[in-house]
């Protein structure tokens, strides 16, 4: 047994680069990133060559969705200011109590018709979401029972003139529902809105 | 200063924990949000107010217009000009279906919007503030080849059968094809009466 000098190796390893890279990546996905915004309606929406960015806030976003059978579609609605949802459930609802009307706003995604809305806004807020999911849910918009028209007219009248309208429906709906959405927009001369879609390449 | 043995201090810092905590925080915001803002189309749909008078109301040359009928089964269906007995014809999505007839009808302002293309190409510029300049001029010189007088006008009919997808990807037809003048109007019983006889039923 000679005596060998083993040469002591330093196992510290230097991090300094790594947490250099790590701080960059983080700053970089923390400024240009936005929260996923939680939508308890999914829709798969059809891709589209155009190029224009949604705007974003003081939208109001009508999402369709079409039923099981693909034959009829149900209507949501969203709006991103608190103050406005606030003021548009005041003006189409009436008469709310203060609790109805915080779990109004807190809502991500409404959409019951008019007597309906009541018990939604009172089922425990878990149960909220998954309500939506259910056979009568939807905002009724047909030509003889047109309750999409109030809201809207209720969202312009409290978020004023720069409000920008989005439809995001799904690929797969009947262009009949479309319609009566449309419909009952221009019934209150609202012409001008924005079609959600996902982008597309490969062609032009 | 005798024999005092000053201690070498250790200046290296352990990062490791520091990265532990970055990287957890990355991964949460690479998991929670998104990059990709939509895209969305936008739609000027005509007005229903009835106090518009005929003068103001945008007249569709006849001559100019193509019709457009969406069917189900992505089916599409077109005429040129006004609706007669036999001049349905149909037609598909596609390269060679409604984008090359549309491309055909809208030639004049396809070739000036590529002679437009060309000439900013040319004028790419590093500096940020005169490629926006760039840019600007470029959407309005667009939109008014667009918008000029020899371009056809397209009046959309989707059926009740057709699907939100076929109505965006026309939509996108006439993006292509630079067709600023474009409109959604009513499927009537009468057009499908139509596309029925051009089937032979």
């Amino acid at each position: 047994m000679g005596r060998f000098k083993i040469k002591k190796q330093d196992t510290f390893i230097d991090m300094t680069p790594m947490s250099d890279v790590m701080v960059l990546l983080l700053t970089f996905f923390m400024l240009t990133a936005t929260f996923v915004k939680e939508e308890p309606v999914k829709v798969v929406t059809p891709g589209s060559v155009s190029e224009i960015k949604i705007p974003e806030s003081n939208l109001l976003t009508i999402f369709v969705r079409p039923d099981a059978d693909n034959k009829s579609g149900k209507v949501f609605m969203t709006m991103d200011s608190k103050e406005v949802l606030g003021a548009m459930a005041d003006k189409v609802l009436g008469q709310i109590t203060p609790e109805e009307r915080k779990a109004f706003q807190l809502a991500p995604t409404f959409g019951f018709s008019k007597d309906l809305m009541k018990s939604w806004l009172n089922a425990p807020a878990e149960n909220r979401n998954s309500l939506l999911q259910k056979e009568e849910a939807g905002i009724p918009c047909d030509s003889a029972n047109d309750q999409l028209k109030e809201w809207v007219q209720a969202a312009r009248d409290a978020a004023g003139d720069n409000m920008r309208i989005a439809i995001k429906a799904d690929q797969k709906t009947p262009y009949a529902v479309i319609k009566n959405v449309m419909n009952s927009l221009r019934s209150i001369h609202e012409n001008r809105y924005n079609l959600i879609t996902s982008l597309k390449n490969g062609e032009e | 200063m005798a024999g005092s043995k000053q201690k070498k201090m250790n200046a290296r810092v352990d990062f490791t924990p520091m990265v532990d905590m970055i990287m957890l925080l990355v991964t949460f915001f690479m998991l929670c949000t998104t990059l990709m803002k939509p895209q969305t189309m936008e739609i000027v749909m005509p007005s229903d107010k009835e106090d518009i008078d005929d003068k103001s109301r945008s007249q569709v040359a006849e001559s100019k217009a193509i019709t457009i009928m969406i069917a189900e089964d992505r089916k599409l269906y077109f005429f040129k000009g006004k609706a007669t007995d036999d001049n349905l014809e149909a037609t598909e999505y596609g390269q060679d279906g409604v984008r090359a007839m549309l491309k055909e009808a809208n030639a004049v302002a396809q070739e000036k919007v590529a002679e437009l293309k060309a000439k900013f190409a040319t004028q790419q510029s590093s500096d940020p503030k005169k490629a926006l300049e760039a840019k600007e001029q470029y959407k309005k010189e667009l939109s008014e080849i667009r918008n000029s007088e020899d371009t056809p006008s397209v009046i959309i009919k989707p059926s009740d059968k057709s699907t939100y997808k076929d109505l965006i990807d026309l939509l996108d037809e006439m993006q292509i094809c630079s067709i600023g003048k474009y409109v959604i109007d009513k499927f009537t019983p009468q057009d499908q009466a139509k596309i029925d006889r051009l089937n032979g039923k």
